[in-house]
C-alpha cells in the first residue's frame, strides 16, 4: 500500500470548506484517468467533508495516513 | 378593538355551481379560502406538497395569481404552500376553474390531514436517506384531508439534521441508516471518527479502527460517506417516528416511538394513528395532547403489530 506513487500533489493545509474540495477537484479535473493525486487535509471539518465529496464525484481514496493534525490522502482518478 | 379589520360580516350570498347560496367564511376556510381583513377579501391556499411545483406549474399559477390578486402577490406558507393574497370571493369559482385547468388544487384549513411538507430528500441532497418527496406525494393523495379532531400535520426529513421539524409535528418521519462495519477490509485510517460527530466511533489508538458506540449514534450515515474503503455500510435504512409535536401558542416537542420504520410501513403508521386520533381525541385536542390525557402507552399498545421490531425501547436494551 505504501508504495503508490502520486503524480501530483496538493497541500491543502489550513484551507478551508469548499474551497479545499474545488481545488481538490480542479487539480483532478487537469489530471489522467488512473492517476493519482495527493493531498493534505486538516483534521476536523476539512477531513469531515472532503473524503465524502471525492467519493460522491466517482474516485477512490486509496490510502490514508493520519500525521499529527492533518491526513494524507492519495486518490485516483476515476475513468 | 382591532382598527385593522374592515369586515365583520361572516356570511355571504355566493354562486355555487350556479346556485345562489349563503356561504360561512367559517366553512370556506375548511377549503383553503382564508378571511382576510380586508372587506371580501380572501387569501387562497394551494397544495403543493413537500413544497414542489413544477416550472410549468408554477407559471400557470403566477398567471392566474396576477389576474386575481388585487395587490399581485402570493405568499410563501410555513407550510410550503403558495397562498394567493387579496382574492375577491365572488371570484372564487372563476379561480378555482382556471387552478384546475393548470391541475392544481386548493388546499384546506381546519380538522383534518393538512398537506404535508417535506425536503428535498435522497432525491438530490447529499444528505439525504430517504424518498421525502415521493413519501410526501403518497400522503397528499392517500390521507389529505381525512377528518381528525384538530389539524393533523405530517413531515418528512430526509437525515437527522430534520429541516422539516419532524419534532414539531402530529406525526414526524426522520430518514436514519443503521451503519454496520466490515473489518476485514477496514485499514484502520480513522477518517470514520473525524466524519462522526457524535463521538459515536473513536479510533483503537494503534490499529486505528474504530469503537462504536450505538447509543451516541444518531444514524446520520457520515461514518458510511466517508469511508475510503465502504467498510462502513448501510445495514437498513428506515424512518425514526415522532409523534405529538406541534408550535404555536404552546408548543410541544414530538415524541420518538419507533426506529427504522421501512417505507413500506408508513402508510400503516399513519393510518392507524388517524384511526387512534378518530377514537381518542377529543374535538380541538391536537393529538399530543391527546396523548397526555390518554397515555402514550395506551397508543403504543394499539400500534404494538405496527411497530414490533422497530420499538425505541428495543434500541435502549442494546
Amino acid at each position: 500500500m505504501n508504495e503508490i506513487k502520486a503524480d501530483d500533489f496538493l497541500d491543502l493545509r489550513g484551507v478551508l470548506c469548499p474551497i479545499n474540495f474545488v481545488k481538490t477537484k480542479l487539480k483532478l479535473e487537469g489530471m489522467e484517468a488512473g492517476q493519482v493525486l495527493e493531498v493534505v487535509l486538516d483534521s476536523g471539518e476539512p477531513i469531515q467533508n472532503v473524503p465524502k465529496s471525492i467519493k460522491e464525484e466517482g474516485h477512490t481514496i486509496v490510502e490514508v495516513k493520519r500525521e499529527q493534525n492533518h491526513f494524507r490522502l492519495k486518490i485516483k482518478k476515476s475513468a | 378593538m382591532d382598527r385593522f379589520i374592515e369586515d365583520k360580516i361572516t356570511k355571504v350570498q355566493v354562486k355555487v355551481e350556479g346556485q345562489e347560496k349563503k356561504v360561512d367564511f367559517s366553512e370556506l376556510k375548511t377549503g383553503g379560502f382564508i378571511k382576510q381583513r380586508q372587506k371580501d377579501l380572501f387569501a387562497v391556499r394551494l397544495r403543493c406538497p413537500g413544497g414542489r411545483i413544477t416550472t410549468e406549474k408554477l407559471i400557470g399559477i403566477s398567471k392566474i395569481a396576477h389576474k386575481y390578486s388585487k395587490k399581485g402577490v402570493v405568499h410563501l406558507s410555513f407550510r410550503q404552500s403558495l397562498e394567493i393574497l387579496y382574492v375577491d370571493y365572488r371570484e372564487f369559482e372563476t379561480l378555482v376553474d382556471e387552478l384546475s385547468k393548470i391541475g392544481v388544487k386548493v388546499a384546506s384549513c381546519g380538522p383534518r390531514v393538512r398537506v404535508p411538507t417535506a425536503c428535498g430528500g435522497c432525491e438530490y441532497n447529499p444528505n439525504g436517506l430517504t424518498d421525502t418527496q415521493g413519501l410526501a406525494g403518497m400522503v397528499d393523495k392517500k390521507y389529505f384531508g381525512t377528518p381528525t379532531p384538530h389539524k393533523f400535520k405530517v413531515s418528512f426529513s430526509g437525515c437527522p439534521i430534520d429541516c422539516a421539524r419532524t419534532r414539531e409535528m402530529d406525526l414526524g418521519f426522520q430518514g436514519v441508516v443503521d451503519p454496520q462495519w466490515d473489518e476485514a477490509t477496514c485499514t484502520g485510517c480513522t477518517i470514520c471518527s473525524e466524519a462522526c460527530k457524535e463521538d459515536a466511533i473513536q479510533s483503537h489508538p494503534e490499529t486505528g479502527k474504530p469503537i462504536y458506540d450505538p447509543k451516541k449514534c444518531l444514524w446520520c450515515g457520515d461514518c458510511i460517506r466517508a469511508c475510503p474503503t465502504s467498510s462502513w455500510q448501510a445495514k437498513r435504512y428506515g424512518h425514526l417516528v415522532r409523534i405529538g409535536g406541534k408550535h404555536g401558542r404552546h408548543p410541544m416537542e414530538a415524541k420518538e416511538i419507533a426506529l427504522f420504520i421501512p417505507d413500506e410501513k408508513v402508510p400503516l403508521v399513519i393510518e392507524k394513528t388517524i384511526q387512534w386520533y378518530q377514537t381518542n381525541g377529543a374535538r380541538g385536542e391536537r393529538i399530543g395532547k391527546t396523548l397526555e390525557r390518554v397515555g402514550l402507552e395506551n397508543y403504543l399498545k394499539f400500534m404494538e403489530t405496527v411497530f414490533s421490531g422497530c420499538s425505541i425501547l428495543e434500541r435502549e436494551a442494546v
